[in-house]
């Protein structure tokens, strides 16, 4: 009999493989006579390159080759970028710098070699004559008269602008009892997935056949984009994304290295390997967020928000990677939060800077908007003398609005913002966390509550709305044996779906979830999909093989009819059985059969069961669709159905996080005291891994409030360039997260479910950032820039005694 | 030059010439195929590297190979014994341990370490044992709970043991 599946917390089925170091990341897989690439890059953050000399390199034993830019360039296409906008200025980028450098880290030169080892020293050994020329760094500066451009051919460092919103911003502001304006950062973040980028590249020269397995989260559509960089047929092109170890949205690219590690292993004819270094993994894999930007709030007396005007300054670094330009654009679709604001505007300007090219960061541009939205609330609140929560209950829409549509653009499907804050703050004991607050500032002690209530944007999205596709697919197969294998367009990272979908399928088709093998990420295997960002795989991918399975079962079905002989009888399926449900008649004369049970003797030696309760199993109807010697006449045989799901809208999961903080007033450090977080992503398939998903972005967030910043100095320097200085969290300076959930289903796709990868990243930020200020509110503070470092805590706090004495 | 090493890595010896600069992780993943031990930084800043060595865990790209030389290293492919695995391990499963799995070795390694010198750990030492291990994905609080875990087992274990 078969187990339900969904819905529990089922052990996950990659696992096992992984806690016994059996897994294949890029760097496991070996392959014979395997060459390796090693990178020269630029150390200047703007020069231009008078000479290369590669002649020492190319003399180190064990040496094959040495590339250059001139040998390259105008051999392989320039790096894609999909993020389509008007008037939008898109520099050439070519996988390895000819001219001009424009950031440190850009890459100059490739050495293959016999080993890393040599390839290392001989790139120590380029000769690299640079001419510095000078920077632009600061994205509002460089839009400034004066500033050095960076590329000179458009004369300018902006890159586009954009305006977008709706309602009468003017007239809103205008119409509000009080505006108020603050300027907002959202620092630069490095993804740091544990596990670098790396690329393995076979050759076949007979067959013409190239072979890629490289750590991305879009098998499919890097495929694509580096088929047409090198110019080689897609369709001989395998591209393998294996075990990847993390990407947080810094694999949702197409990077120079691939495609180069692919021209040269045709050059060479032989394997070739980069595996990239965390140094360059700071240097030259995107970095997110990075952000300035002018928030203007109008609000009513009774504290209702009239309008919200958003100016803003996106730093796009010096180049485009796959999305670029088009972050920002999603920070102007969420600017509505979850509230009701009739007016809404956002003016972006993109600006090139002297570094590493921004690009979709876990959260991807929504972080920023959630930011920037839950800050604006909190000011009016503190404005208003009222209470954070009081203010965000005045502007929520009911259950009852939804599909609600906001002055973005957008129809939430659906959301009970009441219903998740509500549970927050019953959990926390908010009423009470507030009176013990007031008494522990009597003492003189500085505690903090924040709370951040955050809609989100998932499931990405329909194609309309997406640069290259938003649906997604599944195929699933039962074969012969009646095992299931289900193959997905996405290309899950850690998320765990090889387990959820197992989940799914197991239930769906009555089968243990054992029989149930989900594969990914091979594009010899898998029909094409888009892939695992966006927090789309459950909700799109999710959904995709649900209607494959209901698709082969309709199949199933007939057979199954055809092979019972059901004639004018129904055909149901149940428990991975298909039954003649009885004609009516028969049916209330004959009392029900039972099934023998294994091992019940009484059961055991029941005759078979008339044809009223005959049944054929799953596994009959697989055989019998594959050896195609009963059918019903016309059906094609084998047992299996592709679907592709387009969604008719996104999803827009929710909730409300709470953090209470206390901060020592001697050294500013912070202190969490609680952290509780109640979010609804719809229906939950596995709750354990939902909860995994929470807490890991809880902390990515708690590492942008608090610790993390990719920080370039005036010349452009990389200074925080290793996990030294970039401060990852590490496991003792983190809450206990205490977690809870509503379930408001969403109808965009049969199973009701969301998506949830990133609401960690989005709920987390503002609720941290507001304890602390809440905290230093009694000193005067109302808004702190992140990341909000000790000292800067400590200094406010040393600068109010001096001033109190 | 190459130097002659002779180190005994998850009880099998291996007689070998390394170079004197290749690194103990290198050596691991290279020569010996052993690709369970992960490199995430080659600073010593992550622990993706972590192994035992003569039951003491270290970050392997701190290490030369022939600094190795006499010396019985476990990595995470020895640490199931006799294909049953080890309760750390089952730990890491049954919380939820891991999401991409690329720091798990290390940081399963750095667990069995901490259970070791501690079959008892609070919250608060776990973590403090921990602080050299990043992980990006999982928040820590489900390694946590995992080494917590980990421990009960153990402790029923010595408890039937005796
Ligand atoms: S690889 Fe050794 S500590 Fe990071
Ligand atoms: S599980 Fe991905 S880094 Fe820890």
């Amino acid at each position: 009999m078969a187990e339900n599946y969904v819905g529990k917390r089922v052990k996950r089925t990659e696992d096992p493989r992984l806690i016994q170091g059996l897994a294949h990341y890029v760097d496991d897989i070996k392959l014979p006579d395997t060459l390796h690439a090693v990178f020269l890059r630029s150390i200047y953050a703007h020069a231009r390159i008078k000479s290369v000399d590669t002649s020492a390199a190319a003399k180190v034993p064990g040496v094959v080759a040495v590339y250059t830019g001139k040998d390259v360039s105008a051999k392989i296409g320039p790096v894609p970028c999909a993020g389509a906008l008007p008037d939008l200025k898109t520099p050439d980028h070519r996988v390895l710098a000819t001219n001009k450098v424009y950031f440190v880290g850009h890459p100059i030169a490739v050495v293959v070699a016999e080993n890393r080892y040599a390839a290392k020293d001989a790139a120590d050994l380029i000769q690299v004559d640079y001419e510095e020329l000078p920077v632009a760094l600061d994205e509002e500066k460089a839009t400034q008269p004066g500033s050095p451009v960076i590329h000179e051919q458009f004369g300018t460092n902006v890159a586009y602008k954009l305006t977008a919103g709706e309602g009468d911003i003017e007239a809103a502001l205008k119409s509000a009892d009080k505006v108020i304006k603050q300027r907002i950062l959202n620092q630069r973040l490095a993804p740091i997935a544990m596990e670098p980028r790396g690329v393995l590249v076979r050759y076949y020269p007979g067959e013409q056949e190239l072979t890629m397995w490289t750590s991305t989260q879009i098998p499919h559509l890097a495929r694509t984009q580096i088929a047409l960089m090198l110019g080689f047929p897609e369709n001989k092109f395998r591209l393998i994304a294996p075990e990847v170890g993390g990407g947080f949205g810094s694999k949702l690219n197409v990077y120079a290295e691939e495609a180069l590690l692919g021209w040269i292993a045709m050059q060479l004819n032989r394997p070739v390997k980069w595996i990239e270094s965390r140094r360059e993994n700071i240097q030259a894999t995107i970095h997110g967020r990075g952000q300035t930007g002018y928030l203007e709030i109008g609000y009513k007396k009774d504290g209702t928000i009239t309008g919200l005007r958003y100016n803003v300054f996106a730093d796009l670094g010096s180049y485009f990677q796959l999305l670029t330009p088009a972050i920002p654009t999603l920070t102007g679709l969420m600017l509505s939060g979850c509230y009701k604001i009739p007016a809404i505007q956002i003016n972006v300007t993109g600006v090139f800077t002297n570094k590493m090219a921004t690009d979709a960061y876990r959260g991807a541009g929504r972080p920023e908007a959630t930011y920037v939205v839950e800050r604006a609330l909190d000011l009016v609140a503190a404005d208003m003398g009222k209470d954070p929560v009081e203010v965000r209950r005045k502007n929520f829409p009911a259950p009852s609005e939804f599909p609600f549509k906001t002055a973005t653009g957008l129809f939430y499907d659906s959301g009970n913002y009441e219903g998740a804050l509500k549970k927050a703050l019953d959990i926390s004991g908010y009423h009470k966390l507030r009176d013990e607050q007031a008494k522990a500032r009597k003492e003189g002690r500085l505690i903090g509550i924040g709370v951040s209530t955050y809609v989100e944007i998932c499931a990405l999205g329909p194609s309309q709305a997406m640069p290259a596709g938003g649906w997604e697919s599944a195929t699933v197969r039962i074969e012969p044996t009646g095992k299931v294998t289900v193959l997905t367009g996405a290309s899950p990272h850690g998320q765990g779906q090889e387990t959820s979908f197992a989940q799914l399928a197991a239930d769906q088709l009555g089968v243990h979830i054992n029989d149930v093998t989900v594969i990914h990420g091979d594009t010899s295997i898998v029909q094409y999909g888009i892939g695992t960002f966006g927090s789309r795989a459950t909700a799109v991918g999710g959904t995709a093989v649900w209607y494959a399975i209901e698709k082969l079962k309709e199949k199933a079905n007939k057979i199954a009819h055809h092979l019972l002989e059901a004639g004018e009888g129904k055909v149901t399926f149940k428990d991975g059985k298909f039954s003649v449900e009885a004609p009516k008649v028969k049916a209330a004369s004959v009392p029900e059969p039972v099934l023998p049970a294994a091992g019940m003797a009484p059961g055991a030696s029941l005759p078979d069961p008339e044809p009223h309760g005959k049944h054929v199993s799953l596994q009959d109807v697989a055989l019998a669709a594959h050896l195609a010697k009963s059918l019903p006449q016309d059906m094609e045989p084998g047992l299996s159905a592709t679907y592709f799901f387009e969604p008719k809208n996104f999803t827009f999961p929710f909730g409300t996080h709470i953090a209470v903080v206390e901060i020592d007033r001697e050294t500013g450090e912070i202190h969490f005291q609680r952290y509780v977080a109640v979010d609804d992503c719809g229906k939950v398939i596995n709750p354990m891994l939902v909860d995994g998903q929470v807490q890991g972005g809880i902390v990515q967030a708690l590492g942008q409030a608090l610790f993390e910043e990719v920080v370039y100095d005036d010349q452009g320097q990389l200074v925080s360039g290793t996990l030294m200085d970039y401060a990852v969290p590490r496991a003792s300076n983190i809450p206990w997260m205490e977690l809870d959930r509503t379930e408001t289903p969403t109808d965009v796709n049969p199973m009701g479910v969301k998506g949830v990868g990133e609401a960690g990243t989005i709920g987390a930020t503002p609720a941290i950032v507001a304890a602390v200020v809440d905290a230093l509110s009694p000193l005067g503070v109302r808004h702190l820039d992140m990341p909000i470092k000790p000292e800067t805590v400590w200094r406010i706090i040393g600068k109010n005694k001096t001033g109190a004495a | 030059m190459k130097t002659k090493i002779n180190v005994t890595v998850n009880g099998v010896s291996h007689q070998g010439e390394v170079e004197p600069r290749m690194l103990l992780v290198h050596y691991l993943r290279d020569a010996l195929n052993l690709t369970g031990t992960h490199i995430g930084c080659e600073t010593s800043l992550c622990g993706a590297c972590t192994v035992l060595v003569d039951g003491l865990a270290v970050k392997s790209c701190t290490l030369f190979a022939v600094q190795l030389d006499g010396s019985k290293v476990t990595t995470i492919e020895g640490l199931a014994a006799e294909g049953k695995l080890h309760p750390v391990q089952e730990g890491f499963w049954e919380h939820h341990g891991l999401q991409c799995g690329y720091c798990t070795p290390g940081m399963i390694m750095t667990a069995a370490q901490i259970l070791e010198r501690n079959p008892d750990p609070s919250d608060e030492e776990i973590r403090h044992g921990l602080e050299g291990n990043l992980c990006r994905c999982t928040g820590y609080q489900h390694i946590v709970q995992a080494v917590q875990c980990a421990a009960k087992k153990m402790k029923s274990k010595t408890a039937v043991a005796r």
